[in-house]
């Protein structure tokens, strides 16, 4: 079965919502982390699909470097998470808001 | 056996200053592995002396003139980025020394501090020089990823891990939503480089595809350059952060997001002016004005200097409202503010890091009375605030002039509405940067404690070299405007 550009992007637009949706309404630090995973995966999945399209493959390119960013993105903010759950016993993200003004 | 694969040409001379960053770095990593614990001390020396070492290549770039282009264009080394270079460079090294004794000082290592400000400053060099998509994005996250670790530097302080967090969420988020941007511009065009998305982008029709993909990489540039309403983490993250990275944030990671807004934004869609302008120029008024007005009642010199570093990339988000009639006029004009707004804003900083060695607060009231024991520093940051503000013949007055004739130069309703804009945001800028310079020199030293502020040899030498580059480019502006006067990114792109 041939699959149509369009099914693609569409897949990718849900994801890219949801991922949206998720960093905007979630409160646990890890949620927020897998929702902008999401966001970053839509994106992956839209590169392929135009790099397939337009047949030059610098897109399939740009998306291995996005996994590769998306990796160490992940590592720092999972250190960060860890870090605010040694001195805080929570990671709630409302919770974290000692500054104001 | 042939692979038919040919090397790319490598122009070492134009990569120099790239190469002597990374070499540093790897020198610093090798250096911390095999010194015991006490001599950590000489991270601070060899990374200062490696950002001046590659400032050599930089100028020598410059005398040689000319643009070198490589990797089939994707890294373009000319005037706009050599000048960027230098700037990142010279702020890089500032920064240094403001962080020696605050980083020494606290019980926090130091050789990963270093390492990782390093890092960032060469995520910026490269940006300087970035003109397609995936290089912007490497060098967007090589600047970045590290400032997110140096905001939470104080790891065991809850503000300091409360400033990581929302800058890195803040930031990744953006980052995102910048990524679909570029997705969608790579689907419309089918290709990654700047130029040849300006050529594909440039007909009369526009796909409304484009109109998305502009408004969602200025949206991830915006939190970047922390334009209002995507401002919200700046004034947190600047409050808990350690106060020599705030001064790193404010200055040279905005400057960058500056550079990558202008590289990306006027090298693909040049043509596209329509749609940018009203952007910019709504961006431009709410940063100018929400930052001014909540500057005005703030308590705290670090975060009412937070505030103020919104409404200054306020300033510098105007002339890009009226970029499609000045051209590279108004690049010129933000790379000038760009400069001075570097010495003045970290020579304030320098000021506050000196000044609360002895307070250990940021708070407006602990400067109450610095001129009666420390003189020096209260003239310093009189001088800093009120260059800040524009008044002549300080660096300031320069740099806002310069957005003034630009405004002024397009002719356009636009231009002489946000020039008007500007003049009075200026006039209310006033009002708080004074209000910290009467403090300082009218008010009581709240507790009579009359000891001399013990300030160390580093953070002298950051005062000395702002202080004398903020008087300078007041007095002789011709400096400044002729380093830039050859930086053209507008006009490298061929009409179609």
């Amino acid at each position: 079965m041939d699959l149509m550009l369009n099914q693609f992007l569409f897949l990718g637009a849900i994801l890219f919502c949801i991922g949206v949706y998720g960093v905007l309404a979630r409160r646990n630090a890890v949620m927020v982390l897998m929702s902008i995973e999401l966001i970053l995966n839509s994106v992956n999945i839209n590169l392929v699909a135009f790099s397939t399209m337009w047949g030059v493959a610098s897109g399939a390119v740009f998306a291995l470097f996005v996994i590769a960013v998306a990796a160490a993105e992940v590592g720092v903010g999972l250190a960060l998470v860890l870090m605010l759950y040694r001195n805080m016993r929570s990671i709630d993200v409302d919770r974290v808001d000692l500054m104001k003004g | 056996m042939l692979l038919g694969f040919e090397a790319p040409s490598i122009d070492f001379h134009a990569l120099a200053p790239e190469i002597v960053v990374t070499a540093t770095l790897a020198v610093l990593i090798l250096v911390d592995a095999f010194t015991p614990k006490q001599a950590k001390s000489a991270q601070s020396s060899i990374a200062g002396l490696g950002l001046l070492l590659a400032l050599v290549p930089v100028v020598t770039l410059a005398v040689d003139g000319g643009t070198r282009v490589m990797f089939e264009g994707a890294f373009v080394v000319d005037t706009f980025s050599l000048v960027l270079t230098g700037l990142f460079l010279v702020s890089g090294y500032v920064v240094i020394l403001l962080s020696q004794t605050y980083i020494a000082e606290g019980d926090y290592w130091e050789g990963e501090y270093y390492q990782l400000l390093l890092a960032s400053i060469l995520g910026m060099m490269v940006m300087a020089s970035a003109r397609d998509l995936i290089t912007v994005f490497i060098a967007l996250e090589l600047l970045s990823i590290p400032a997110y670790m140096l905001a939470a530097w104080r790891k065991r302080d809850l503000r300091s891990d409360e400033a990581g967090i929302k800058y890195y969420l803040m930031g990744v988020f953006a980052s995102a939503v910048l990524l679909y941007g570029m997705s969608l511009l790579y689907g419309l065009t089918g290709t990654t480089m700047l130029s040849e998305i300006a050529t594909k982008l440039a007909g009369e029709d526009v796909p409304s595809a484009a109109v998305l993909a502009i408004v969602f990489i200025v949206v991830g540039f915006g939190f970047k350059v922390s334009a209002v309403p995507f401002h919200t983490w700046a004034p947190d993250t600047y409050e808990g952060a350690p106060t020599p990275v705030t001064a790193f944030l404010a200055v040279a990671s905005k400057a960058a997001g500056f550079v990558a807004l202008m590289i990306v934004v006027f090298g693909a869609f040049p043509f596209r002016v329509d749609i940018v302008e009203p952007l910019f120029w709504a961006l431009a008024v709410a940063t100018m004005f929400v930052g001014n007005l909540i500057a005005l009642r703030q308590t705290n010199v670090v975060r009412m200097l937070a505030y103020s570093g919104i409404a200054q990339a306020g300033y510098m988000l105007a002339p890009l409202a009226v970029a499609g009639t000045v051209g590279d006029a108004a690049v010129q004009s933000i790379l000038i503010y760009l400069m001075i707004y570097a010495t003045m804003n970290l020579g304030a900083f320098a000021v506050v890091i000196a000044a609360s060695r002895k307070t250990r607060s940021g708070e407006l009231t602990s400067f109450a009375g610095l001129v009666r024991y420390a003189p020096g520093l209260a003239v310093a940051m009189a001088m800093f605030l009120f260059s800040l503000a524009g008044i002549p013949p300080l660096g300031g007055w320069f740099a806002k002039f310069g957005i003034f004739k630009t405004l002024v130069e397009a002719d356009s309703a636009a231009g002489y509405s946000l020039a008007i804009i500007v003049g009075v945001n200026s006039v209310i800028a006033l009002f708080y940067y004074a209000r910290v310079a009467k403090t300082m020199i009218m008010d009581d030293v709240p507790d009579g404690d009359l000891s001399p502020v013990q300030v160390p040899v580093s953070l002298r030498a950051a005062i000395s070299i702002t202080l004398v580059l903020t008087v300078v480019f007041g007095i002789l502006p011709q400096l400044v405007a002729g380093l830039t006067d050859n930086a053209t990114l507008l006009s490298a792109v061929a009409v179609p």
